[in-house]
């Protein structure tokens, strides 16, 4: 992960219209190396639409995403970011160590190794068991350690302590402040309180 | 070289997965050996009537059961989120998506390669045709691949999109069908094919080369 240039996200004037109700409109953010950006509002308000605008599952009904200066389409941003869903993206009849493999062959090499990626998440030892052998907290900490071994810089998370512990939760908090500290940057909604003292973030009530 | 990794990779995934869930290589192969058998039932003992029939019963067999094959294609990666994140992949969608489309056909189009001679043999069709028989099942089977999943690719966000998908599907099947259903025929007779038999090759690549592009269009359509 390159800590030197400073890479941001920038969006500008974006809304989204579904079903003819406005869910935002004229949002803007501006998000560099090191903050994490965390979206609160109530169920509805639009924070899994915004998520997906920015992954490209969907148009903005209006305004722009940026990506160091350069709209998305036209920067390496899809080789820089990785998103964990409300879906895992994990397949239940691969093992955990296939499913690390696809990810790393559909995006490249980062920072951490499969193994030292799974050590990190409490799944070391699991390399070989069926991902349908494995409780929801573990496919959870599981998806997140596609974070560690592919290279990124932003990550785009929704909903990422859904089902996990108390322990499962301080660790992903660990693992965003590291994050942060190379210079990576967060998008995240979350119905918990996020605990990160060491990192500057910046809030957006959707509701 | 790291696109290339990428497009084996997901062949590979692919295989694996259906080595794994073995109903997907049974169900499709299954259907097409009892379609076939229940002709002979239903027509009687009428050999030379079902001999004059066999390359239509064959091919009409093999376009159905590659039907009933295409949900799989990528309804799973869709309920599972894998799809996102083929999408989300810096690598060219309409690559990774033929990758796909080509396990999708090694593992429900070439088993029909495989037991297509004995189910023709079983209808009396003559000998000397099923070199040709194989050949267009070769060229024409991975066409149905390819089309398909430009529907599926339409469909898969439906709920219900297996009726919507056989309406849209089978009509675009229908060049293969002619082409492929008169070689054999020929053939059978003694004929020369070579004029079907190069259209078929075109129209093989053809959609080897444009069927993955609306593919990958679709699916990001799809995923909204």
């Amino acid at each position: 992960m390159q800590t030197h240039s400073t890479r941001s996200l920038e969006g500008t004037g974006l809304s989204c219209i579904r079903d003819d109700r406005v869910l935002f409109e004229k949002l803007a953010f501006e998000l560099v190396s090191g903050q994490v950006l965390l979206l609160e509002g109530k169920n509805g308000s639009g924070k899994t639409s915004l998520l997906r605008i920015l992954c490209g599952f969907r148009e903005p009904d209006a305004g722009e995403i940026n990506w160091c200066g350069d709209a998305v389409k036209d920067s390496r941003f899809y080789a820089q970011m990785a998103y964990v869903g409300h879906l895992d993206g994990i397949k239940k009849e691969l093992t955990v160590l296939e499913n690390l493999r696809m990810s790393v062959a559909l995006s490249s090499a980062g920072q951490y190794s499969i193994y030292e990626a799974l050590a990190k998440v409490h799944l070391a030892g699991y390399d070989d068991v069926l991902v349908q052998a494995l409780s929801a907290g573990q496919k959870r900490r599981l998806s997140l350690a596609r974070l560690l071994i592919t290279e990124n810089v932003l990550w785009i998370l929704d909903e990422p302590f859904t089902s996990l512990d108390k322990q499962g939760i301080a660790l992903i908090e660990t693992l965003m402040t590291e994050h942060c500290a190379n210079g990576g940057m967060i998008v995240l909604t979350s119905h918990h309180d996020i605990d990160l003292p060491d990192v500057d973030v910046q809030r957006i009530n959707l509701s | 070289m790291s696109l290339s990794r990428a497009f084996f990779a997901v062949i590979r995934r692919d295989l694996v997965l259906a080595l794994r869930r073995r109903s997907e290589i049974a169900n499709p192969l299954l259907f097409f050996i009892l379609v076939i058998t229940l002709f002979p039932l239903g027509i009687g003992a009428q050999p030379h009537l079902l001999q004059a029939i066999a390359p239509g019963i064959i091919w009409v067999s093999a376009l159905l059961a590659a039907m009933l094959s295409l949900d799989s294609l990528f309804r799973s990666d869709f309920d599972d989120g894998s799809l996102e994140q083929i999408l989300l992949s810096p690598h060219p969608t309409s690559v990774l998506v033929l990758g796909k489309i080509i396990a999708h056909w090694l593992v429900t189009g070439l088993p029909l390669l495989i037991v297509a001679p004995l189910l023709a043999v079983f209808l009396g069709m003559p000998n000397h045709a099923l070199g040709i028989l194989l050949l267009t099942l070769l060229l024409g089977t991975p066409v149905l691949s390819l089309i398909g999943a430009i529907g599926v690719a339409l469909t898969v966000g439906l709920r219900r999109g297996g009726m919507i998908l056989s309406l849209l599907v089978l009509p675009l099947y229908v060049p293969v069908l002619i082409f492929a259903g008169n070689a054999v025929q020929m053939a059978g007779s003694g004929l020369p094919v070579d004029a079907q038999i190069n259209i078929l090759i075109a129209i093989l690549l053809m959609a080897l080369v444009l069927a993955p592009l609306p593919v990958a269009a679709a699916l990001k359509m799809s995923i909204n």
